[in-house]
């Protein structure tokens, strides 16, 4: 066990604990920061995507020894104040989620792929989210609510 | 001043009190309380049964019976409610009922029983009538209430909008300000159809409005039960193999209990459980366990080698058990002008809900009572089973439920509450928090049957359907049943049976439970008589359907949505289907393509329309046939659970496929017939839609069959190849 911090949606948080402890269970279990999900825990269903420094990165195969406090690290909490970022309103505006268990972790993956490709084609859509699984079959939503997201992006700029 | 208001009496109240209005069937009670705890302790021991909790400041919480697993009934059900009340939408929050099944359970389950269960796309069937006349009493009494205090006849008062108007002068007054002048009305009515709100005034049913519970999904502030924090909280995981009732042996017991965390283990008769102070420890030492495993009636069973026997079965003289029995088959078959006789096969199918299986459960110090919080389905028994696990009173124990991370079924079976309550007393009063991992969650699963389907046709000479015979063969009852009427289809000579095998493998209903399988075999022997008698498939149907005019009407939108008649791209075609699920009717088409070197199927399009009686949200409508559609290719397409020896073959995502973005079709268009008629559910009429209906496509396409679900691309291959 060793004491490491982690910079978290701009604050620093102290842990404590096995440097082999994936960062999935340090958010949820030990920080309580449950917006991040577990879904499969071998990086292939997306529940658990977050950003380092600005990209999408699973939690679930991240561990403590590699991670550093300069690194910044953004979970769905650090999104935006009210739920207000441009893309939680077009994913409410398109009505997307189901049960919603999947979706902190789309939200964050569209999230990157706008700030990338802030005018991306429906191909280039499917292929960015293509390793973020939905079980309720929101896919097509998904895909209405990143279109909104980018047209309205794209109408300020 | 806390008291219970019956009848006449009412108390006065001053600024920021709640007050609830209870309705039961019986005569309400109504509790007037300053302090919101001393409200929650008068509703423990008063049994009152709240539909609606009024603020002063007009603030409004329904409360809502059902599970939320995102088929949106935690805002359609209020949204009936507040429709009979009148209410200021704006001013409406929503919390799940407790689950104490004699307040808000329903009657349409079973007649004189009151269940609260979330399955068979049947919620909305059921609460209904019950959310009606709750929110036409509750305005009553508000109505009531002004009417005394004002000294006006109840005639002259109208509501709008949260409030309550006096026609003759005016005068307005919001809800919330009635609540210092509450009283009960002597007799509460029961209202009839015409006293209740005219359709034609609808602010809500039958409109859309934005899901209460979308703003927190996508903050990631929505609580499931597996975010769960509670003080003192322990961990706890299961090792179940993947040999279904095998019973485990641990051989390395004192090694386990020395690592670090580990607190105790649990044996259960499949499994052994771990309940340590992380989840990070719990599943550490979950890795390390050495354990061996006995037999199980699973044991040399082999999901791939399986038909022939069941083929067998079929074959056999004696028959099942007989569910339709319709004119004389036998004497049907013996005089047609054309037999057919084809067997359908479809393998297991395993849930895959995002949220993998939990529960967090407390047992009380002396045992005698127990607190859970789960995203549960629900049940006949509303306490999950757990006072019997325990041996204490049902009333001593509690169930919180939380919103589920996918059902689909699997999340109406008790197991996961009931290993938690298992560890929980072990540790008590330390709540514990079970979590299954996803190679749990695949492998100890409890899947949909796998069966072979036989089934029989006799026509006259000019095609007409004289007689249609159906053997399922399978294991689980009902789960295997299910779909297996035909009632809509005009033919005289009906037969279908069950005929039951047991291999030991874990079941349960899965979407549309014994539909999508039945429905595929029904609706590809549909297809394959109409194809004999080079008649268009849609056109079969409505001589098929003609007695049927409500199913006619869906299979004539469906027709008209997709251009059925015209000619489409020289390697695309469309399939048909059609099928009654929970009293909904509905006829589905998709247009697909086949890769004939790979034997890969792509769905380009899908089109349904449906009759689910009155809609409430149809954009709720909408999602469930858009996800079940999605659903439903997943399962024909990608999906595969195999079993080796009795072993579940697959794991997690890596081997158990589900479909992913890249393999959406490029539009999926639904449409809802209006109707009057009561509601019926919709949740699983999209999925048993796309089997057959992707099969008649492919049919069509290259005049060959896909007759075992699912179409891997070696199945499809091999069917081109025939």
């Amino acid at each position: 066990m060793a004491s490491q911090s982690l910079k978290i949606n701009n604050k620093t948080y102290d842990v404590d604990l096995n440097e082999d402890t994936s960062l999935l269970w340090v958010l949820r279990e030990h920080l309580g920061l449950t917006g991040t999900k577990y879904g499969c825990g071998i990086a292939l269903c997306g529940s658990c995507t977050i950003h380092v420094d600005d990209k999408p990165m699973r939690a679930c195969s991240l561990t403590l020894s590699a991670l550093n406090k300069d690194q910044k690290i953004t979970t769905i909490e650090g999104l935006s104040e009210n739920g207000d970022h441009p893309i939680q309103q077009a994913w409410v505006e398109a009505q997307a989620p189901q049960c919603g268990y999947c979706q902190s972790g789309q939200i964050m993956q569209a999230v990157t792929l706008l700030a990338e490709n802030p005018n991306p084609t429906r191909e280039e859509i499917k292929a960015y989210m293509n390793g973020n699984l939905c079980r309720c079959g929101t896919y097509l939503r998904i895909v209405k609510a990143i279109e909104i997201a980018a047209k309205k992006t794209s109408v300020k700029t | 001043m806390n008291k219970v208001v019956s009848r006449r009496e009412f108390l006065k109240t001053s600024g920021g009190v709640a007050l609830f209005i209870g309705i039961s069937g019986l005569l309400p009670q109504m509790i007037a309380c300053k302090n919101n705890k001393e409200v929650q302790k008068l509703l423990k021991k008063h049994q009152l049964t709240a539909w609606v909790k009024l603020a002063e400041d007009g603030q409004i919480t329904i409360y809502n019976p059902a599970a939320e697993m995102g088929q949106g009934s935690m805002t359609s059900l209020p949204a009936i409610f507040a429709e009979e009340i009148d209410a200021d939408w704006s001013k409406v929050s929503v919390e799940f009922s407790p689950q104490e099944s004699e307040i808000y359970g329903s009657d349409k389950w079973s007649p004189n029983n009151k269940v609260m269960l979330s399955a068979g796309s049947r919620v909305t069937y059921g609460y209904y009538s019950i959310m009606r006349q709750a929110g036409a009493q509750a305005r009553y009494i508000l109505m009531h209430s002004i009417a005394e205090h004002w000294k006006v006849p109840m005639k002259e008062l109208s509501t709008a909008n949260g409030e309550v108007i006096n026609r003759r002068d005016n005068k307005k007054i919001g809800y919330g300000e009635i609540i210092p002048y509450l009283i009960m009305p002597d007799k509460l009515p029961e209202f009839s159809e015409s006293e209740l709100k005219d359709p034609k005034n609808y602010r809500f049913i039958g409109l859309d409005r934005p899901r209460v519970d979308i703003p927190a999904k996508v903050k990631g502030t929505t609580q499931f039960a597996i975010d769960i924090q509670l003080p003192e909280m322990l961990y706890g995981v299961l090792e179940r193999g993947n040999l279904h009732g095998a019973r485990p042996n641990l051989n390395n017991e004192s090694e386990i209990l020395a690592l670090s965390g580990v607190l105790k283990l649990v044996p259960f008769d499949y499994a052994i459980g771990i309940i340590a102070e992380s989840l990070d420890q719990a599943l550490a030492a979950k890795k390390l366990l050495n354990i061996s495993w006995s037999d199980a009636p699973a044991s040399g069973f082999n999901s791939q080698d399986c038909y022939k026997k069941y083929e067998k079965i079929a074959s056999e003289k004696s028959a099942g058990k007989v569910i339709t029995n319709e004119g004389n088959i036998n004497s049907a078959i013996k005089s047609a002008g054309k037999t057919f006789s084809v067997d359908f096969k479809n393998d297991y199918v395993y849930h895959a809900q995002m949220e993998p299986l939990n529960a967090v459960v407390q047992v009380g110090t002396d045992g005698n009572s127990a607190e859970v919080w789960v995203g549960s389905q629900q049940g006949f028994d509303s306490k999950l089973g757990v006072p019997g696990y325990l041996g204490i009173p049902a009333e001593n124990v509690k169930i919180n439920l939380q919103y589920l991370g996918g059902g689909f079924g699997r999340r109406s079976m008790t197991d996961f509450v009931l290993e938690g309550t298992g560890l929980a007393r072990e540790v008590a009063p330390r709540p514990v928090k079970l979590i299954w991992t996803r190679e749990d969650d695949v492998s100890y699963g409890a899947y949909r049957p796998l069966t072979l389907q036989r089934l029989k046709a006799s026509t006259d000479a000019q095609g007409k359907i004289t007689g249609f015979s159906h053997c399922v063969v399978g294991d689980g009852g009902n789960l295997v049943a299910s779909g297996i009427r035909i009632d809509y289809y005009d033919i005289p000579n009906k037969y279908a049976e069950w005929r039951e095998v047991s291999e030991g493998i874990r079941l349960k209903h899965w979407r549309s439970v014994g539909h999508a399988p039945n429905k595929f075999a029904i609706e590809c022997m549909i297809d394959e008589i109409a194809t004999y008698f080079k008649k268009d498939p849609a056109d079969f149907r409505r001589i098929l359907l003609a007695k049927s005019p409500r199913a006619l009407a869906t299979l004539d939108k469906a027709i008209s949505m997709c251009d059925w008649y015209s000619t489409i791209a020289d390697n695309h075609a469309k399939g048909i289907a059609f099928l009654e699920r929970s009293g909904t009717l509905s006829t589905g088409i998709c247009e697909i393509s086949v890769d004939r070197k790979t034997g890969i199927i792509s769905v380009h399009r899908f089109w349904s329309a449906s009759d689910a009686g009155i809609v409430i949200q149809p954009d709720n409508v909408k999602a469930q046939m858009e996800g079940g559609i999605l659903m439903g290719i997943s399962s024909v397409l990608k999906e595969q659970l195999t079993i080796v020896n009795g072993r579940v073959q697959q794991s997690n995502f890596n081997d158990y496929e589900i479909l992913q973005m890249s393999d959406i079709p490029d539009n999926v268009e639904t449409a809802i017939i209006e109707s009057r008629e009561p509601p019926r559910g919709v949740g699983e009429s999209g999925t048993p839609l796309v089997a057959c209906a992707i099969a008649n496509a492919f049919l069509k396409l290259t005049g060959k069959h896909l007759r075992h679900l699912p179409f891997t691309p070696e199945r499809v291959l091999n069917a081109l190849n025939t």
